[in-house]
């Protein structure tokens, strides 16, 4: 049951080779991690993947249809939504109304229904309401709903902000660096949040520095070195993997 | 809803005190000036609306205003009469010709202004989505550049058609009847209803746009204005919505060309200068970028007192000198929204604490 598939993949930036030949597949209902040194092409694959950059070569297919010509928005609208390495939450809005915003492939008023303000919109506009309550309660943040979301503390910014991909119900959800710039504490409280995340059927791929959250809540990890895939397994196999200890220890070791 | 409309209908008595105030005080023909000023009033919501929450600059509204003057003043002017055909025949028994007598008593046969208002809309819409698609793929500077270049063009091209009247413009437009009894024009018999009017469109111009700032579209312009990648990565078509508040913008000020050239009788050439485009953002500016109450009360005043001639020749120099000192010192605009906020903040604020590292 393969969710996402990706399929010999290239990215050339100048001189650089970010992303070379790179294939591999998403199970339904797993969390797949993306692993490897600063410059290894994990970002780059992510971009990829979500729409924001195009490959030069190779495919991506998403539910067995072609994506690597799409943009975000349509990706999005698919059922494939991410989040940022660094947060990029709506500054000047409250977290009920970001994670409101992540609603928006669900509803459908436009342009003139918006200016009529034509009944029945008002609810749609309801049901967005409870939805991002209801998904703001599961995550513990509903005290916050109407603080600005830019001036809530770091961890709980990176909590509204996979809040806001929620509400798109995705049915694959990339994680951009989810452990980044957390304490030890919160990295742990992320880490459960991926698993029930994942529990309600939502598939997660994540790129990770972190290496004790990416072995203890991976199905599967991808090692990446210098664009190409040097190794895919289960993450017990990945720490005796020789090749990707060398890539992470050095040739000495 | 009552937080949305209430200041609606505060606005909606303001308009009628100052018609009972010029009515008592014996100065009713302020209300001409002040009409005007309702027109002009049109354009600016519509461009805060784009500026304000699209975050898109437009340095060429004033062009889209002439685009809609000058359609509807060449339609209600061109006199059909010496070219009989098929397709004029056809127009005439479909009610969409007039013929009227004109300031000699020539008579003459002219398109009806609903006519030309729905041509001048229309091509307002073409015109806006071909213009807006390429041109609002550029950013900040690139994108002001752009739209003054789109603006430079309107103007030069209405300023060098001669049967746009060249630098006299179109004068002779003659009112437009909208309902019965109810006609557009400077008439000054009918200085009040005309007041009440454009007034009265201003309201629902500002109805209908405070309803969109609080939609789901509302909500996604916010985001795209906010973090636009982020907005895009959530499934919303970013380019495709800029590009709708741009078009309905253009469609506002198109709107108040129309109606304000049926007002004055006619439309010349500076209504589409560059320095009309940079009054309008000026005005956006001052009246807090993202917020349309704000910007409608600086047009109410700003305009009327332009109009009424107190900044004299140097009624340009004042919104451009207005632009820089906004830039300088409150680039998010001076009526911005949180600026009750932000000064509570600022008073309440200890200041062992701003010392602090």
């Amino acid at each position: 049951m393969t969710l996402l598939s990706v399929r010999g993949v290239s990215k050339r930036f100048g001189g650089l080779q970010a992303v070379n030949d790179l294939s591999f597949d998403v199970a339904r209902g797993s969390i797949k991690a993306l692993i490897g040194p600063n410059g290894a092409g994990k970002t780059t694959l992510f971009d990829l993947i979500s729409g924001f950059l195009r490959p030069d070569r190779g495919e991506i297919f998403f539910e067995e249809a072609e994506i690597h010509a799409m943009s975000s928005c349509q990706v999005a609208v698919r059922g494939m939504v991410r989040t940022f390495q660094h947060i990029r939450l709506f500054p000047k809005m409250s977290v009920l109304e970001n994670i409101m915003v992540g609603r928006h492939v669900h509803s459908n008023a436009g342009f003139l229904a918006g200016m009529l303000n034509l009944p029945f919109t008002w609810g749609e506009e309801r049901r967005i309401r409870e939805k991002s309550f209801e998904i703001m309660e599961s995550l513990g943040i509903a005290a916050h709903a109407r603080t600005e979301a830019v001036s809530l503390a770091y961890g709980q910014q990176r909590v509204v902000e996979i809040g806001r991909a929620l509400a798109c119900e995705p049915k694959l959800l990339l994680l951009d660096e989810p452990a980044a710039g957390l304490n030890m504490r919160e990295t742990n409280e992320m880490g459960r949040l991926i698993l029930r995340i994942r529990d309600t059927g939502v598939t997660v791929l994540l790129v990770e520095h972190d290496m004790s959250l990416v072995m203890k809540i991976s199905d599967e990890v991808v090692v990446l070195s210098y664009g190409q895939k040097i190794a895919e397994d289960r993450p017990l196999a990945i720490q005796k993997n020789r090749e990707v200890i060398r890539v992470y220890l050095g040739d000495d070791q | 809803m009552a937080r949305r409309y209430l200041p609606v209908a505060a606005f909606a008595g303001l308009i009628v005190a100052i018609q009972l105030a010029t009515l008592f005080t014996g100065t009713a023909y302020h209300l001409t000036q002040l009409t005007m000023t309702a027109y002009y009033s049109l354009i600016i919501v519509g461009l805060c609306m784009l500026i304000g929450y699209a975050g898109q600059i437009s340095l060429g509204h004033a062009g889209f205003f002439a685009i809609g003057g000058y359609v509807a003043a060449f339609l209600t002017t061109w006199n059909l009469k010496p070219h009989p055909g098929a397709f004029v025949s056809l127009l005439g028994k479909s009610g969409a010709l007039v013929a009227r007598p004109d300031a000699y008593g020539v008579s003459l046969l002219t398109v009806h202004p609903w006519l030309a208002c729905a041509a001048a809309i229309l091509l307002t819409v073409v015109i806006a989505y071909l213009v807006g698609g390429p041109v609002l793929k550029l950013k900040g500077h690139y994108l002001a550049m752009a739209t003054l270049g789109f603006g430079i063009i309107v103007y030069r091209m209405v300023l060098g058609t001669e049967f746009l009247g060249a630098a006299d413009g179109i004068s002779d437009v003659p009112g437009f009847p909208l309902l019965s009894g109810m006609v557009i024009t400077g008439n000054s018999s009918a200085r009040v209803s005309n007041y009440y009017l454009a007034w009265g469109l201003v309201v629902l111009g500002m109805v209908l746009l405070l309803n969109l700032v609080h939609s789901r579209v509302g909500r996604a312009l916010a985001a795209v204005h906010g973090a636009e990648d982020a907005a895009g990565a959530m499934g919303i078509p970013t380019a495709r919505y800029k590009l709708n508040t741009f078009v309905l913008s253009a469609v506002f000020a198109s709107l108040a060309g129309v109606l304000l050239t049926h007002y004055n009788g006619g439309i010349g050439p500076s209504e589409a200068g560059v320095m009309k485009s940079v009054r309008y953002v000026a005005i956006v500016a001052i009246g807090g970028m993202a917020n349309l109450w704000g910007a409608l009360s600086m047009s109410l005043v700003l305009n009327y007192l332009s109009l009424r001639g107190y900044f004299g020749t140097y009624d340009d120099a004042v919104f451009g000198v207005i632009l820089i000192l906004i830039m300088l010192f409150a680039p998010d605009g001076l009526l911005r929204r949180h600026l009750l906020s932000d000064l509570k903040r600022a008073v309440s604020r200890n200041p062992a604490e701003e010392e602090a590292p």
